[in-house]
């Protein structure tokens, strides 16, 4: 009940102080969100989004990182031992069972082709960020022969899957395509 | 303790004045006249200390504002500029970067004072809760200013702990990308880190004046625990604690001046002097001292989403503390079972800030895992069943017939003549 009025009823003055309350807290949520927005990657940083790789250099067993979107990404030319370690390990033993290759289905799971390059299986390209806070894997290291996190010890394998350590997923793949025998587009 | 003064100034300018904004009964009521415990020992001091420790790293960082450049491409350099080319830079530098691990550890001092004399406890439960907000803000400011330098530790100590935040399920990663302003810590990151890390100082300003707000309104707790009964319990806050404060804001000030002139990187990490690379990761991370505890408790827990909310809980259980401590005595001193297991408590803490220092790996890993356990369970089980089965010892009567009882045998000590 209003202080405004003594009697029981709402009044019309109760029902205006309500509606002035309800539009001012609508008006200050609304002027709020251009401040939370803006917090948002602005347009500069979204436009970044593509960079193009030259894979010819990189001989096999060798790798490289680009930058892309400010963040590392691998691109690894795999010895036919590399592969055949990925291929032997059956899909049901892995913690992370799916692919997390943004150019297959979600639910793809996290076999050795679904996680390499499409038709040039020797090459495979991912995030070079840890998928449990954020740094950059060592190449070359760990348990599997494939990645290793230096800062809390999650060890990747030779397909970028997660196998040991806090980790919670496999590093994920970009998108990408290979837009001449030699060149890959991420993004 | 609060009520509205009765100062009436002499000068007729003077009651002119106070008429229309009463300035000086505000001082004289708060800062003067205040009436305080007299038994108030130096862990008693140490807010007086907090309070200089923040007038400093205000006066220090704003100097180096006018100096620094926030952009990745140039931040770095600007530090550098400082150390080398701006006069007394390196002191300013120094000064600030030291002054935030002196803040800590005098913060630290502090909560470990309220906890053994149950400073926490009614009618002073807003004033701690204020006190572990102030915490709270000191840890993000700190934080945010570590990354301004823009070395490595800075770049990917950042990026470790915003990450944090990507272990919530589903808000996760928008959360972590909305942090950054893009798709990792870059320059929008740094600016907005920038930007905060100006601001909080003057919030905890602000947070200050309520903490000391809530603690006029029932008067300082004492070593004794037992309530003011009357004005022979009390002195003046001037000149007697204005004195004493001002002591042991001196020693502590010698104490920071030994880091600042002659370790100044004693409590720095050597790999920060090497610019920010976000392709390389160095092999040992870790964050500043003052958060090693939390981040122990972090890698002790093998699930990155239970990690998190562990790490969290471990501080935001204190604000729970005043109704976790069943024990209405508020004194440790007259607790001798609670007695052991404080100090038992600060050893943990001690145990943890090492673990967090140390690589996660076999026994490390194992130990901060106990440790963390024992954390707690020292809130939730131990203080809460302290305090219903210890026996207590008994309290005296008043806080001048304490501090007369413990005088009285160096008096008869005395030769008679």
């Amino acid at each position: 009940m209003s202080s405004t009025t003594d009697t029981v009823e709402a009044s019309r003055r109760d029902f205006i102080f309500i509606a002035t309350g309800a539009m001012t807290a609508i008006g200050a949520a609304g002027a709020i969100w251009p401040f939370v927005a803006q917090m948002n990657p602005d347009a500069s940083v979204l436009a970044l989004s593509t960079v193009e790789v030259d894979i010819s250099p990189i001989a096999e067993g060798q790798g490289i990182t680009v930058k892309w979107r400010g963040n590392p990404v691998f691109v690894r030319h795999r010895t036919p031992k590399e592969i055949e370690e990925a291929r032997s390990v059956p899909v049901e033993d892995l913690p992370d069972p799916y692919a997390r290759n943004a150019n297959l289905p979600e639910s793809a799971p996290a076999t050795d082709e679904n996680r390499a390059a499409k038709d040039k299986p020797q090459y495979i390209l991912m995030m070079g960020v840890c998928t449990h806070l954020g740094c950059v894997p060592l190449g070359d290291a760990g348990d599997y022969d494939g990645w290793f996190c230096p800062c809390h010890g999650s060890h990747y394998d030779t397909a970028g899957r997660i196998r040991k350590g806090p980790a919670p997923e496999n590093l994920p793949i970009p998108k990408f395509e290979l837009v001449s025998d030699t060149l890959i587009r991420v993004g | 303790m609060s009520a509205p003064s009765t100062y009436q100034p002499k000068s007729a300018l003077g009651r002119w004045f106070e008429e229309r904004l009463p300035l000086n009964g505000f001082v004289r009521t708060h800062l003067l006249d205040y009436p305080t415990p007299k038994n108030l020992n130096y862990w008693w001091t140490f807010g007086g200390i907090l309070t200089t420790m923040l007038v400093v790293q205000i006066i220090s960082g704003v100097t180096l504002v006018m100096h620094y450049t926030p952009h990745t491409s140039m931040a770095f350099d600007s530090v550098e500029h400082i150390m080398r080319d701006v006069n007394y830079g390196w002191l300013l530098r120094y000064v600030h970067s030291n002054g935030a691990s002196m803040f800590f550890i005098a913060v630290y001092i502090h909560i470990l004072r309220g906890m053994y004399f149950g400073s926490y406890k009614a009618p002073r439960e807003v004033l701690w809760m204020i006190g572990v907000l102030i915490y709270l803000v000191m840890m993000a400011t700190g934080f945010m200013g570590y990354v301004l330098p823009w070395g490595q530790m800075s770049f990917w100590g950042a990026k470790v702990i915003t990450n944090l935040f990507s272990a919530f399920p589903f808000i996760g990663e928008p959360l972590v990308t909305w942090l950054w302003g893009g798709f990792t810590v870059d320059n929008p990151t740094l600016a907005r880190f920038f930007s905060l890390h100006y601001l909080l100082p003057f919030v905890l300003v602000g947070l200050v004046g309520l903490h000391i707000w809530a603690l006029h309104v029932p008067g300082n707790s004492n070593p004794l625990g037992i309530s003011v009964r009357s004005n022979q319990d009390t002195v003046p806050f001037h000149p007697y604690y204005t004195f004493k404060d001002g002591f042991a804001i001196l020693v502590f000030l010698l104490f920071f001046s030994f880091f600042v002139f002659y370790a100044p990187n004693y409590l720095g990490h050597a790999i920060n002097y090497e610019p920010a690379n976000p392709l390389s990761t160095p092999a040992h991370i870790v964050p500043e001292w003052y958060y090693l505890p939390f981040y122990a408790i972090l890698r002790g827990i093998p699930h990155k989403l239970l990690g998190v909310i562990a790490m969290f809980s471990s501080i935001f259980l204190l604000f729970a503390l005043p109704w976790l401590d069943t024990s209405r005595v508020r004194s440790g001193t007259y607790r001798p079972i609670f007695k052991q297991f404080f100090w038992l408590f600060v050893l943990v803490c001690l145990g943890l800030g090492y673990l967090g220092s140390q690589p996660p790996e076999g026994g490390y890993v194992i130990a901060a895992r106990i440790l963390t356990a024992y954390y707690f369970l020292h809130f939730l089980v131990i203080l809460p069943l302290i305090g219903l089965l210890e026996k207590p010892r008994p309290l005296p009567s008043s806080i001048s017939e304490a501090v007369l009882a413990k005088k009285s045998p160096q008096l008869e000590a005395q030769p008679a003549e």
